[in-house]
């Protein structure tokens, strides 16, 4: 099968905050490859500088990549303009963390979930208000708030109207940043549910951005892992949490707290802080703080790579950017 | 009247009044009976204002010239009311000027940022170092004086202002959720501008409007008062001052008249601002 | 250490109302000891922080006994608590870079702490600072003394809050979400800090947390908090094995971490009870799943084995807790 989205190697660099003459650039991407499959979620994450968001707003084509290549269902969206990049975008659609700051303050619910209807003038003005309380019921909101405005809803029912908004106009794709950071545990189990249920009922492939593990390894079917600009382990979902293979996979999946009678910490999983991707190091990016780094690290940027003896699904080749743990080649 | 037959601005018109703080309310309230005032002057002027009568020179204040009469025994309350009319309308049309003007550069240099930012308010940032004086001063220089070239005058030293106020509220709007949202949901950047920034960042443009337009009513009676703005015999503010100026210990009223109305129209501005800052621009982007 | 008895919070709101922010909490922190206090948004947690802090927003009415070291802070004056803060309690707040200035250097900062509770000179609070950073892990503290706080990572601002908190040895500590800013990785380095320098120093730490799983990481005993008031506490162990109040159970089922596979999450239907009218009887009945007749009725508070206590009718076979003297 083919993917659906398939990412080659992505480069992104922006100027850094500040002024002078000879601004230093942010590395947010250095060269990212990524795939997902019809219908599958792919988890992404990684800790502040990681690029995950970059990554996320190239595929919706927010972002314009200084190179590489974004293809979706067979088509190039890099460098897409005018009405089909609007072709695109009508089947790519996004959910934001901030459930408040990604509606529009000044309009009503029943507005927001109709923008992209509007921009694409699907069917009659009549037609779209039956779909917008259509949508309204598929993520679990009465019809009623169609007319109330964002600061009246809870932040749960915030997100849903965020989902309602993204599935109005029939996506394959939908690309979700951080939707459950601003919830509380409660609010974002349901949120979660219904992010699953759709996935099921309509066949819609999400591409899961998020620093939380724990809600990566529940909802994900493949998941990759960031570092400053580079994605340094790839796999199917049981594979990366049964026997993650980097060094930094295994001190993040150490370092996350989970609710359990026997989490004590009872070490620092990894010391040191994340660089600046303003000036991130040279070699592997994560040489500094790696407890298992040789001298060849800080010099040669390793690739991701398949270990065949590590697949247990036959799905998704599991892949590591790491020369130092992998098993020596025959 | 059922209510159904009052027009729909007009309670739009009234519910706005009652979502300003009270204090403004006092400030609008005095701004509309001055706006009437202006409107209505041929009716509520006694006397024709440039009509010289000799037998009134220097006049007191009695029942026939509540104000009292000038030198050239001209009703003070008469010139008052036309005078307000002028500088009303240069003060309005200089304010929608530079406001217009404003907000497409304001909030496309706010909303992109980058080149296209420093293209625009480069060259805005120069006008803002020269002081707002010499600026008209220069400008009706080479024009020449008159109403028009005033307004005008103004409208060149607000626009930086108004710009910088309205690129600094898209800066913030450009970064909510919902903007990318919109171009995410299929609408161009231009169709996001019109749709989501611009009605969201529109409120401490109009704050700073309202502040502006009493220190026109100020800049516009200094230009006058130098014989720059409004040409005689059209009676300003500002020329009315100039005028009492040289009777001043002889015929006070003829001073006090036309001082007191720019007086109570900067009061009046300020009280509106104040209120509309309250109400629209709770992060405080108006200086 | 800290006691806290029966501590109620009133806070005023629009139109004469108030709303219960605390609802009756009794807790304590005992020396060296982290008391994880977890919730969701407006359980009151952060309110009854502040109310050990003497912090409450303007207006607020407290009843109750918050006691440190045997000591009543309720009816200390501005300037008696003034001195308490920062050298009997202390706080560690969420956003590091709002704790700090951004004017001054970060070691004079911690100078500062000292000097306003200790007639010490400045050489001698000079020195005791770098100590202080060096303690809390900051490489180089004497080169680094004279550094503005925008020189730091958020993990080193957090780091030098933490040393500004216990420059004094205070009894106790009080965490507000110390991590939540933080990435991941950080935020292990800092909880691990925490724990460490409060097991050396013996002071006690109230760590109020929206996160099990940084309960489950570094306390030692955890209070839920629902709408205002604590429906469980007990040893971290005894709690997160065999939660005993319906809401526990359900706050921990409803972690992804907890079912490390895909399928529906078990969720908590309904909404929090508005608390400017809390209902009379359990709080969480409305949305508990097994809700019976007798939850109108306030439920009584017993004592678990292992000494912990749960407010819950399922329970009322247990012993009730104890009066404690006061």
């Amino acid at each position: 099968m083919t993917a659906l989205l398939d990412v080659r190697g992505l480069v992104v660099t922006f100027p850094a905050p500040g002024s002078g003459l000879r601004r230093k650039r942010v590395h947010a991407l250095s060269g990212v490859d990524l795939s997902l499959r019809r219908g599958h979620t792919h988890g992404l994450v990684g800790e502040s500088g990681s690029g995950k968001s970059t990554l996320a707003r190239c595929v919706l084509g927010l972002q314009r990549p200084d190179d590489g290549s974004v293809v979706f269902d067979g088509t190039e969206i890099v460098g897409l303009r005018g009405s089909a990049l609007r072709d695109i975008r009508r089947r790519i659609q996004p959910v934001f963390q901030d459930p408040l700051g990604s509606l529009d303050p000044r309009w009503t619910v029943g507005r927001s979930v109709r923008e992209s209807l509007d921009a694409f003038g699907v069917g009659s003005p009549l037609d779209r208000e039956r779909r917008v309380r259509e949508l309204l019921d598929l993520v679990g909101l009465s019809p009623d708030h169609a007319d109330r405005h964002p600061v009246q809803l809870s932040g749960g029912q915030r997100q849903r109207v965020g989902i309602a908004a993204a599935l109005a106009s029939g996506p394959d794709l939908i690309v979700a940043d951080e939707p459950v950071s601003a919830l509380d545990v409660s609010v974002q189990a349901q949120i979660l549910n219904l992010m699953a249920r759709l996935q099921r009922d309509l066949g819609v492939a999400f591409l899961f951005v998020s620093h939380d593990l724990s809600v990566v390894e529940h909802v994900s079917n493949e998941v990759s892992v960031m570092y400053l600009g580079k994605i340094v382990e790839t796999a199917d979902r049981a594979d990366l949490f049964a026997g993650p293979v980097h060094p930094y996979t295994r001190a993040l999946l150490d370092a996350v707290p989970v609710p359990e009678p026997d989490a004590r910490l009872v070490h620092v999983p990894l010391s040191g802080d994340i660089p600046s991707p303003i000036d991130p190091p040279s070699g592997c990016r994560f040489h500094p703080r790696c407890p298992r780094r040789v001298d060849s690290c800080s010099r040669e940027l390793p690739a991701l790579t398949p270990v065949e003896a590590l697949n247990s699904t036959g799905h998704t080749p599991h892949r590591v950017a790491c020369p130092v743990v992998l098993p020596a080649r025959p | 009247m059922t209510a159904k037959s009052i027009p729909a601005w007009v309670t739009a018109m009234v519910r706005a009044f009652f979502w300003l703080p009270r204090s403004a309310r006092a400030g609008a309230l005095i701004l509309v009976v001055l706006a009437i005032v202006t409107l209505l002057a041929p009716l509520i002027a006694p006397h024709d204002p440039n009509a010289i009568d000799p037998t009134h020179v220097l006049a007191a204040p009695d029942l026939g010239h509540p104000f009292g009469a000038d030198a050239l025994g001209r009703d003070v309350f008469s010139r008052t009311v036309y005078a307000l009319r002028t500088s009303l309308a240069i003060v309005f049309a200089a304010v929608a000027v530079a406001s217009l003007a404003a907000l497409p550069l304001g909030t496309v240099a706010g909303y992109f940022g980058g080149w296209v930012d420093q293209v625009i308010s480069r060259p805005l940032d120069m006008l803002l170092v020269l002081p707002a004086l010499l600026l008209a001063i220069t400008l009706i220089a080479i024009v020449g004086p008159g109403s028009i070239v005033a307004a005008l005058a103004i409208a060149l030293i607000y626009l930086p202002i108004l710009a910088r106020v309205q690129r600094a509220a898209s800066l913030v709007v450009a970064h909510a959720g919902f903007v990318e949202g919109g171009r995410a949901r299929g609408w161009s950047s231009l169709a996001v501008l019109r749709r989501h920034v611009v009605p969201n960042a529109l409120g401490p443009l109009l704050v700073q409007a309202a502040i502006l337009a009493g220190f026109a009513v100020q800049i516009e009676a200094s230009l006058s008062f130098l014989g720059l703005g409004t040409q005689p015999p059209t009676p300003s503010l500002g020329l009315m001052l100039s005028e009492g100026r040289d009777v001043l210990t002889q015929a006070p009223w003829v001073e006090i008249f036309p001082g007191l109305a720019i007086a109570v129209i900067v009061l009046a501005f300020n009280l509106l601002g104040d209120g509309l800052r309250h109400r629209l621009d709770p992060q405080g982007m108006v200086s | 250490m800290l006691q806290i008895d029966d501590v109620r919070v009133r806070i005023p709101v629009t139109g004469g109302r108030w709303v219960e922010a605390v609802g009756g909490v009794t807790l304590s922190v005992g020396s060296g000891e982290i008391v994880g206090l977890v919730g969701e948004s407006g359980c009151g947690k952060s309110t009854l922080g502040g109310a050990v802090m003497g912090l409450l927003p303007s207006g607020s009415q407290l009843s109750g006994q918050v006691l440190l070291d045997g000591r009543d802070l309720r009816g200390l004056t501005a300037e008696e608590y003034r001195r308490v803060r920062g050298n009997d309690i202390a706080l560690v707040s969420q956003d590091p870079s709002a704790s700090l200035d951004p004017t001054f250097a970060v070691g004079a900062q911690v100078a500062e702490a000292i000097r306003n509770h200790r007639d010490i000179g400045r050489r001698e609070a000079r020195e005791r600072a770098v100590e202080l950073l060096r303690a809390v892990g900051i490489p180089d503290p004497g080169a680094r003394y004279s550094d503005p706080p925008h020189r730091f990572s958020g993990g080193m601002k957090q780091r030098v809050v933490i040393a500004a908190a216990l420059a004094n040895d205070p009894s106790v500590l009080i965490a507000d979400e110390p991590t939540t800013a933080l990435d991941v990785t950080i935020q292990a380095q800092i909880l691990h800090l925490l724990r460490d320098l409060t097991v050396r120093t013996g002071t006690g730490v109230l760590l109020i947390t929206h996160d099990l799983g940084v309960v489950a990481q570094v306390c030692d005993r955890i209070a839920v908090m629902y709408a205002g008031q604590v429906v469980e506490q007990g040893t971290v162990r005894d709690v997160f094995a065999d939660p005993l109040h319906p809401y526990t159970r359900a706050l921990l089922d409803s972690q992804p971490a907890a079912h490390h596979q895909s399928g529906d999450l078990p969720v908590i239907l309904g909404q929090v009870p508005d608390l400017t009218d809390p209902p009379a009887g359990c709080r969480f009945a409305a949305r508990c799943a097994r809700v019976h007749d007798r939850c109108t009725a306030a439920p009584p508070v017993v004592e678990t084995r292992g000494g912990g206590r749960v407010a819950c009718w399922l329970h009322d076979a247990l012993p009730p807790v104890a009066q404690e003297a006061s």
